[in-house]
């Protein structure tokens, strides 16, 4: 491939090297080359937030972001949010309160809810809304989800 | 992913002498690429039309937002986030802020940048109209030096600007003095507002984008400053509207005679997010409801 | 001790921790060893005659693998209703983006090359876009009359009605397409060989429409294809019958190339290619006394199909049958049709028709309460159907409904009354805004219509396992909604288990049996009742064979079976009802077993600056049955009603040339989180003879309500009469100024 560079960075706390086009989208770069799946692909334009990771620790939708300006930084997406076995809060609540139901936005929703605590650890329910606007679920009206992140707020105090 | 990455190429710049560099030296081959917001989804369409990008994410010079006694500097680079948590834009610009609190969501005001917005020159982009009322200057570099140009004679028709092709915009400055005449008389009331009319609340693109400032004494119209994006083929300052009602009384004939005004500011169309009918109508509507 | 029911308690979904850690597999997370990608070469035109393909220069053309109509080794159709849609194009364009050739490569970006690198000479025909030019004939583009089918149902004598009726009021309406927009888009992965057969892993409702169609495509026997349901995105219907044509396409690739391929749409080909919701238009007249009671109903709906008659016919049935709502009406006449046009086919979606007419019905009641000055709720009062009344189409409602016990609590919950009057006496203040409230009564048949499950034949089965699990073996997918968890319920409490002792196979047609697809909210109510039967029927086989002993354990029973006596397998097939009659020549009788009754409370505020509708509050109340689930089913309820207020408010399909113009979710919008009111649910349980444990169908429901809720509700607020759907600040414009002015 013309114009192929090596770049480093770090995945879930784990360090990795591609050698891959400057361009290519880290979420393809997530997805084929590292096979981490759980990152997915809803519109490809940054609209629906189903690709969403935290890139050193913010929120950003992975289908916009070319690989090039990852080198060096940290990666973090859905394989990275559990402590093995043991779910994060989030993810605990969006089971109990019916937070996923097919599933496909939900690892990105996890993400951006898990960024909004990380920021914000007792956000009000605007705050909430505000902050999964960019993340579109088409199954569950949001209401599910509004009360998993009310719900993991409650278990996880601000640490 | 419809483009083969195959004909593309990107080189970083590790600070602005090399980005200016590549700029300079093959004037017009190589387009600055910023957070990726705009130009990744074209990439991702298979219709970015630029083969060769110079990425300027890791000069640091470029952000940054520094308060002087008499200005306020954004670099090029600043981020929609990075607006939002600055208390000076904040409690001074307020309509600065709100562009940023209503442009895409979280993920995507962590990556959009101030001066990516500008170059990508959209007539629908939100952060212009906020600009142009504040009188935001651009700081424009290139190898051969530096020059500022005010904003509001940056775009001169769609997609078209006074940047040359070895230049870059480095930096928005936005004058701080207007604050300095904030005490006057009993009478006098400064208004501000923005409204994003995209329909829905978030993620949207605008169908009409206003913004204004108005200092009333008495009534009476005084400085006026309205700029609105998606209703011309530029973001455009509403010079007509504001000279029609400068001081003027503000009431019904003035308000008549602003919304008649206005039709020469802007020249809407009638596109896939709406009407030329429908904006035409809702920013007379917008500027009615400033003036009331 | 047996253990605690599960169904009535929201126990944790039973993939839910695969989707919260990533795990969850969904097609496009699938690769195979020496895959290629699949895409395919679409019509840019909406309608003529192929005379040229050009492959132009730029890409390694003899690397790449290329499937035209010609190498389609059996039917080149579509098989559903009608063979008249084609796999791909041979010679006649139908509609625009319809598949004409397919390319696969191992480099998917070089691929998108070559696509942009073929080229056609296409003569272009006349093309029809709108319903009245479809019903003019100018040109004929499908059949003899442009009409896919046409229903006429009623009863009693309705010209004699209009004739001696003191009030008559009529009325247009209309609503647009909508995009199902599921995150997930289509895709599909494929094998295929002559020696092998042909498998297919993909995003899907219906494995066996998928199974049954690529029989044909390939003129096999269904013994050698099989099709397996990976995890699904959400579907509404829109992974109901297109499905077919990709794993048809992915195979057709994958035999040509004798490697396996995958294709995946991307959001702008999901867009632009795949079915929509029907648009439709609604002609109502209606007589009626000056006190209010239905005298007579003369209905004509009408929906655009497309290019090929896909599921119109089952869509324009669902929606006549529910066109005159939860009303008696003794003389009554329904006009159906559904018509071609050159849009890309038109298909399921949530609702299946339902939605259209049920809009037109509860804004056209809001308006003839008005006309003879009477409250909106209380000429629903004195129409709503009882037991024992007759509908439309004949059938004597057996449901033990209490519509106004429905619309009471709904109405109450929203303070419906109270706002109804404080509203309006605030709305003749000047203002920049306006307040509003509205409502709408409607009902859902569950399950498909008529004598539908008798030709369907559905089968479950269960087998216990060496380890003493029970593994149902359904058909019916999990796209979200809550399949492997109220299946799991429902299995549990027949079996007398906890539910972990339940396990639900992965939906795989070399695995479970035919249960039908998964659509017209049948899956808990229809395919539940099979799965509650067999459950019934494994556990009297263990007691029969001495196995389990009334208070026995059923896993150990399970276990020690299996060890002695090898597999075990119980089944349950659908019985017909003999009670219900269904005349499917006439169009009367029976229509469902039974329906989901509901009340919905919209409450707004229109900007009178902007034009744009903000939703307050929202209420739905509804009879559904038994709740297997409680938290499942208020998040079937709020997701169905955040689909739908995104039809009434903001998803606009434009039409360019027969195109999609706004193939983006950039452009084409639905709600954000910061979109959507709260949305208050409440169900009333009554407890159906023929479900399991009780329960009907739910999740079609949601769809009906909101929109006539909102346009009265928009109603309410500005006086205007909101007549399309969707309710677009532009039209909202438009509609204030005429009445302003």
């Amino acid at each position: 491939m013309p114009d192929a560079m090596e770049v480093s960075f770090v995945v879930n706390a784990g360090a990795v090297q591609v050698t891959t086009h400057p361009m290519a989208r880290l979420l393809d770069v997530l997805r084929t080359t590292l096979h981490l799946t759980g990152t997915k692909e809803g519109c490809g334009e940054g609209e629906c937030g189903a690709c969403g990771v935290l890139l050193d620790g913010r929120l950003v939708n992975s289908c916009l972001v070319p690989i090039g300006q990852v080198n060096g930084s940290s990666v973090t997406t859905i394989e990275g949010v559990a402590s093995g076995e043991q779910l994060h809060a989030v993810q605990q609540a969006f089971i109990d309160c019916g937070g996923a139901q097919c599933g496909i936005c939900t690892p990105g929703m996890v993400l951006a809810a898990a960024a909004l605590l990380d920021l914000n650890p007792s956000p009000s329910l605007d705050q909430i809304r505000i902050g999964l606007a960019g993340n579109l679920c088409r199954c569950t009206g949001y209401m599910r989800i509004f009360e998993a992140v009310v719900t993991a707020m409650r278990i996880k105090p601000a640490s | 992913m419809r483009s083969w990455l195959a004909q593309y190429e990107m080189r970083s710049a590790s600070d602005l002498g090399e980005a200016l560099d590549l700029l300079s030296r093959w004037p017009g081959e190589w387009t600055p690429f910023a957070g990726g917001t705009d130009l990744m989804v074209l990439l991702e369409a298979g219709k970015l039309p630029r083969r060769r990008f110079v990425d300027l994410w890791r000069i640091n010079e470029l952000r940054g937002i520094a308060a002087s006694a008499d200005s306020v500097r954004i670099g090029a680079l600043a981020t929609y986030t990075d607006l939002l948590t600055d208390p000076i834009i904040a409690a001074e610009f307020p309509l600065v802020a709100a562009a940023a609190r209503e442009t895409g969501a979280v993920a995507i005001q962590n990556r959009g940048t101030v001066g990516g917005n500008i170059a990508n020159a959209s007539p629908a982009a939100d952060l212009p109209p906020a600009l142009l009322v504040y009188g935001a200057a651009l700081e424009l570099a290139s190898s051969r030096g530096r020059r500022h140009v005010a904003y509001e004679s940056f775009h001169f028709g769609y997609k078209r600007m006074d940047l040359a092709a070895d230049e870059l915009i480095v930096g928005v400055t936005l004058p701080r003095e207007r604050r300095a005449q904030g005490e006057r008389g009993a009478g006098w009331q400064h208004r501000e507002t923005y409204r994003k009319v995209g329909t829905r609340r978030a993620q949207a693109i605008s169908k009409i984008c206003f913004a204004a400032s108005v200092d009333l004494d008495g009534g009476v119209v005084r400085d006026i400053r309205i700029a609105l994006g998606s209703v011309a083929p530029t973001v455009v300052r509403a010079r007509s509207a504001e000279e029609s009602v400068r001081n003027q009384p503000i009431g019904s004939q003035t308000i008549a005679a602003a919304r008649l005004a206005l039709r020469a500011d802007i020249s809407p169309i009638d596109d896939i997010r709406s009407t030329a009918d429908y904006r035409l109508r809702v920013a007379g509507n917008l500027l009615e409801e400033l003036l009331s | 001790m047996p253990p605690v029911p599960a169904i009535g308690r929201a126990i944790p979904r039973r993939e839910g921790v695969a989707k919260v850690t990533g795990r969850a597999r969904y097609v496009d997370d699938l690769s195979l060893p020496g895959m290629l990608h699949g895409l395919t070469v679409r019509s840019p035109v909406p309608r003529g005659i192929i005379r040229a393909v050009h492959y132009g220069a730029g890409v390694p053309w003899d690397e790449i693998t290329v499937v035209t109509a010609a190498d389609i080794p059996g039917r080149n159709v579509v098989a559903l209703i009608l063979d008249d849609q084609p796999y791909l194009a041979a010679d006649r364009i139908n509609h625009a983006e319809e598949p004409i050739l397919l390319l696969a490569h191992a480099d998917k970006q070089l691929l998108e090359e070559a696509r942009r690198l073929v080229t056609f000479d296409i003569e272009p025909l006349p093309a029809v876009f709108t319903l009245d030019d479809a019903l003019s004939g100018a040109p004929i583009i499908w059949g003899e009359n442009n009409l896919f089918k046409s229903y006429f149902v009623g009863r009693g004598d309705v010209d004699a009605a209009f004739a001696d009726a003191p009030i008559v009021v009529e009325g247009v309406y209309e609503t647009g397409a909508q995009e199902q927009l599921y995150i997930e888009p289509n895709g599909m992965l494929a094998v295929a060989g002559d020696a092998s057969g042909v498998t297919v892993w993909g995003s899907m409702q219906c494995p066996y429409y998928i199974h049954k169609a690529i029989a044909g495509l390939f003129a096999m026997p269904l013994e050698r294809i099989r099709v397996v349901q990976m995890e699904t995105g959400g579907g509404f219907g829109g992974k109901e019958e297109y499905p077919s044509i990709i794993a048809g396409h992915a195979a057709l690739l994958a035999w040509k190339s004798g490697r396996p391929v995958k294709m995946i749409y991307d959001r702008a080909e999901d867009m632009v290619a795949t079915t929509k919701r029907h648009p439709s238009r609604t002609r109502h007249r209606t007589a009626v006394s000056r006190d209010g009671t239905l005298l007579g109903m003369d209905i004509d709906f009408m929906i655009d199909g497309g290019a090929y008659c896909t599921l119109s016919p089952v869509v324009l049935s669902r929606g006549t049958i529910h066109a005159s709502g939860p009303y008696f009406c003794p003389n009554i006449r329904i006009r159906g049709r559904a018509v071609a046009t050159n849009l890309p086919p038109h298909g399921a979606f949530r609702g299946f028709g339902a939605p259209q007419s049920i809009f037109a019905l509860e804004r056209h009641m809001d308006r003839v309460a008005a006309a003879i000055g009477l409250q909106p709720d209380e000429l629903r009062r004195r129409n709503f159907i009882r037991p024992g009344q007759v509908s439309a189409v004949g059938q004597v409602m057996a449901d033990r409904v209490d519509m106004d016990a429905i619309l009471d609590r709904a109405l109450d919950m929203a303070d419906y009354h109270q706002k109804r009057t404080r509203f309006a006496a605030a709305n003749v203040a000047a203002g920049r805004t306006r307040k509003g409230i509205g409502f709408a009564t409607f009902m859902h048949g569950a399950g498909f219509t008529g004598s539908g499950e008798d030709h369907l034949a559905s089968i479950v089965s269960v087998e216990a396992t060496a380890d003493g699990t029970v593994r149902v073996l359904s058909a019916s997918t999990e796209i979200g909604q809550g399949t492997n968890t109220i299946f799991s319920q429902i299995a549990a409490d027949a079996l007398g288990v906890d539910v972990e002792a339940i396990e639900i196979a992965q939906p795989d047609t070399a695995v479970v049996p035919n249960s039908g697809p998964t659509v017209a909210s049948r899956t808990c109510m229809v395919v539940g009742k099979l799965l509650e039967t067999a459950c019934r029927n494994l556990r009297a086989a263990l007691t029969d064979s001495g196995h389990l002993a009334s208070d026995g354990d059923l896993r150990q029973a399970c276990r020690a079976y299996v060890r002695e006596r090898g597999p075990l397998r119980a089944s349950a097939h659908y019985q017909p009802n003999e009670a219900a009659r269904w005349d499917d020549e006439r169009y009367q009788g029976d229509a469902y077993g039974s329906y989901a009754w509901a009340a919905y409370v919209a409450e707004v505020t229109v900007d009178l600056v902007t034009f744009e509708t903000r939703i307050d509050d929202f209420v739905a109340v509804q009879e559904v049955g038994r709740v297997i689930h409680p938290v499942l089913a208020t998040g079937q309820i709020e997701g169905g009603v955040a689909q739908a207020i995104g039809w009434a408010l903001y998803e606009d399909v434009v039409w360019r040339e027969g195109r999609m113009a706004n193939s983006q979710m950039t452009n084409y919008i639905m709600p954000t989180s910061v979109d959507l009111p709260p949305i208050r649910v409440h169900f009333e349980e009554v407890p159906y003879q023929h479900g399991p444990a009780g329960a009907k169908g739910i999740g079609e429901l949601p769809m009906d309500g909101p929109a006539p809720a909102i346009a009265n509700a928009i109603a309410h607020a500005t006086g205007v009469d909101v007549r399309r759907v969707p309710f677009t600040p532009e039209m909202l414009a438009h509609l204030v100024e005429a009445a302003g002015a």
